[in-house]
């Protein structure tokens, strides 16, 4: 393709000489000399590539930083080492907005610094931990050397705002919901929000730091628990990870499954969201008929599968239950059941004239927004982001189907509910699919027999969560140990997303706004 | 609008399903609880839900507590915006520490009497985080716990037998 030979003859011209590895058929690894980070990005910024995750983690004496790129489904891995006594090399937030949180979470978990970063204050780190201690050094203790009670973060410099009437808003960490907890430092005039700044990193538990160490098992159950409500995809991504390190192929019969078990994950999420945006502008009628039916559906889970989340369903080469003929049976009445009641409920939430004057133009994230913050999933697709992992990178046991992505540019928080309601339908056409799939099938292993991965081998899974992308790296120690796990949610990046999207929006908006982007506080945290 | 009422009517009072033998547990529980809370709040308990460092799994099926099949407020059981206007704290995950500051002033705002709910395998024993640089482990560990729910999340059905369990202390 001629994009790639002119990427290519820049980078040759650009005199960035890369090693490169294939990892998987979407993924190359490419490794660069530390000084070329930021001129690479300056190119991929150039060919329009995608900037979608970026971590790091120690080897020895040195760290190793990656950043991944990606365009029209091809991923790169980017890599550059430095050394751990003097650990630098130029940022790539200056060229990419999606890369700035992404840099601060590795100064404050490695200590490396990313040279003219545009924003240095902290991220992850509050009070927990010292300025100068790095939690995922090898040198730092899990249990770290924490005092009786950590104190409040409380000199976080918040963007500063002056003038007649501007006031500010100070939100959290303990909202008045039952949601996770976060801060938004929101300036004002009168109702009208004039900036919106966020403030994560509460939830931070560890995460990273607890996988090392992990069986294979250990990590799946981890991962599972990165994001409560993306149990499947997590612990999907990360075992995608770990059999790729392991070099096993999962039968297919257990990848059909994980294919229903990630659909109706996504299914259950949307319900409850499309409900929620309905509550957030009092609209009770849609919020207690959509719950109600969220509820179905998650009981089904439970009745099926044991759990109504499916959590613990995912597991290392495999996966832990089988759907039988039975529950196949079920499965589709229970799709045409749903159908019927969306069919009900659809038009009678659509010709409602408040909730359109609600959530019609409000919200609104343009699409040039939206590329800026490399924005993923529902966000990214009511904005003209017409990516899907999929579709655009498939993997078994989306390689035998056909996805059909909805898609829209409006932007507003209708678009962003539409989208929700289009692809609850994509979902009950692919789990039909994967069910007539799974009829064809001989009844058969469901797991495959698990190989220990080589000392320092790795895996990068990369799923489509209902959130959208979701990027696992594992990488193995000796003994079938986890030495590095790290999972990017997609919410890392539609946060970024949300604070642009809710300016000159009123304050009382806000709740509705933050719902229809839904991101994760605990996946973004971890 | 036609429409909208055509919905209501024809799905009726989905919470009178636990009268079948199915979900009858339920409803002796629900009136159990109802009987109790009059007693000793003369009909109506309020909760504070706070996520000290949950995944978040949790927060979802305290939300399916407000759904119809449950309808939770129909025993004088609701979910408040204030510490300041709660009975019980209901809390969830482990307490990390970028948090412990934040659960301790939201348990010296809520007004005596009160008790304290750790919800989830987190708050109860510290579940798959457990106690690291970045989390204080079980709720216990921060503030005064009188009961426990387990669960990885505990089901809307055993949280509402959580909070008989506590009724009858």
């Amino acid at each position: 393709m001629s994009w790639q030979k002119k990427f290519l003859q820049q980078l040759e011209d650009a005199e960035i000489f890369v090693k490169s590895t294939e990892i998987s058929p979407f993924v190359e690894l490419w490794q660069i000399d530390d000084k070329h980070w930021q001129r690479f990005a300056e190119l991929t910024a150039e060919n329009k590539f995608r900037w979608a995750a970026g971590w790091a983690e120690q080897s020895g004496v040195q760290f190793y930083v990656y950043a991944c790129f990606e365009k029209s489904g091809n991923y790169i891995l980017l890599c550059a080492t430095v050394n751990v006594s003097k650990p630098e090399l130029p940022s790539q937030a200056t060229v990419y907005a999606a890369a700035n949180r992404s840099e601060r979470h590795s100064h404050d978990m490695f200590g490396i610094e990313f040279l003219n970063h545009p924003d240095p204050r902290c991220w992850m780190r509050h009070k927990a931990w010292g300025k100068r201690d790095y939690p995922l050094r090898h040198d730092f203790p899990v249990q770290g050397s924490p005092v009786e009670i950590t104190p409040p973060d409380t000199d976080y410099h918040f963007i500063q705002s002056h003038g007649v009437g501007v006031y500010e808003i100070p939100v959290g960490p303990v909202h008045a919901g039952i949601i996770e907890p976060g801060h938004f430092r929101f300036q004002a005039v009168g109702e009208l929000i004039l900036n919106l700044e966020e403030r994560l990193g509460y939830v931070h538990k560890g995460t990273e730091k607890i996988a090392e160490g992990r069986t294979p098992e250990g990590l799946a159950k981890l991962a599972g628990r990165v994001s409560g409500d993306t149990c499947v995809s997590h612990a999907w991504a990360a075992c995608m990870a770990m059999e790729q390190a392991a070099g096993i192929e999962i039968p297919e019969r257990a990848a059909l499954i994980r294919g229903i078990f990630a659909e109706r994950e996504r299914i259950a999420n949307h319900l409850g969201d499309i409900g929620a945006i309905c509550n957030d502008v009092a609209f009770t009628f849609a919020f207690m008929q959509m719950m109600r039916i969220k509820e179905l559906w998650c009981r089904t889970n439970y009745e099926l599968f044991g759990h109504r989340s499916l959590m613990d369903k995912i597991i290392p080469g495999g996966v832990a239950v089988d759907i039988s003929e039975v529950a196949s049976k079920f499965i589709l009445t229970d799709i045409k059941q749903l159908r019927a009641e969306l069919a009900d409920l659809i038009p009678a939430i659509d010709l409602n004239s408040s909730l359109e004057d609600r959530i019609y133009t409000a919200g609104y994230l343009s699409p040039e927004t939206a590329a800026y913050f490399g924005t993923l999933g529902f966000v990214g697709r009511a904005s003209g982001q017409d990516f899907d992992v999929r579709r655009d990178a498939p993997y078994a046991p989306y390689d035998s189907v056909a996805v059909k992505v909805a898609a829209e540019d409006q932007g507003d928080i209708a678009s962003r509910f539409w989208i929700r309601y289009k692809e609850i339908n994509a979902s009950l056409k692919l789990i039909e699919q994967f069910i007539e799939q799974l009829a064809k099938l001989p009844e058969g292993d469901l797991v495959t027999h698990w190989q220990t991965p080589k000392t320092e081998s790795y895996g990068l899974g990369i799923v489509d969560g209902w959130r959208g992308e979701i990027i696992s790296y594992v990488r193995f120690g000796e003994n079938n140990t986890i030495a590095r796990f790290y999972p990017r949610d997609p919410s890392q990046l539609n946060w970024e997303a949300l604070e642009k999207a809710v300016l000159n929006n009123i304050v009382p908006d806000f709740p509705v706004c933050n719902k229809s982007f839904n991101c994760s506080y605990s996946g973004c945290d971890l | 609008m036609f429409k909208l009422f055509k919905k209501i009517i024809t799905t009726g009072i989905v919470t009178e399903k636990y009268n079948a033998p199915h979900d009858a547990e339920l409803e002796a529980l629900g009136i159990e609880i109802k009987r109790r809370i009059d007693q000793k709040f003369t009909g109506s308990l309020a909760i504070r839900a706070v996520d000290a460092g949950s995944c978040n799994g949790c927060e979802l099926e305290i939300h399916a507590l407000n759904n119809p099949f449950y309808d939770v407020e129909k025993f004088g059981i609701h979910f408040v915006a204030s510490p300041r206007h709660a009975d019980v704290l209901l809390v969830t995950g482990v307490v990390s520490r970028h948090m412990q500051t934040a659960l301790l002033r939201t348990y010296n705002a809520t007004p005596n009497p009160k008790w304290v709910i750790a919800m989830g395998d987190c708050a109860s024993c510290g579940g798959e985080f457990g106690t690291s640089y970045a989390s204080c482990g079980a709720v216990s560990n921060v503030i005064p716990v009188d009961m426990t729910i387990a669960g990885c999340p505990p089901t809307p059905l055993v949280l509402l037998k959580g909070l008989l369990a506590l009724m009858e202390k």
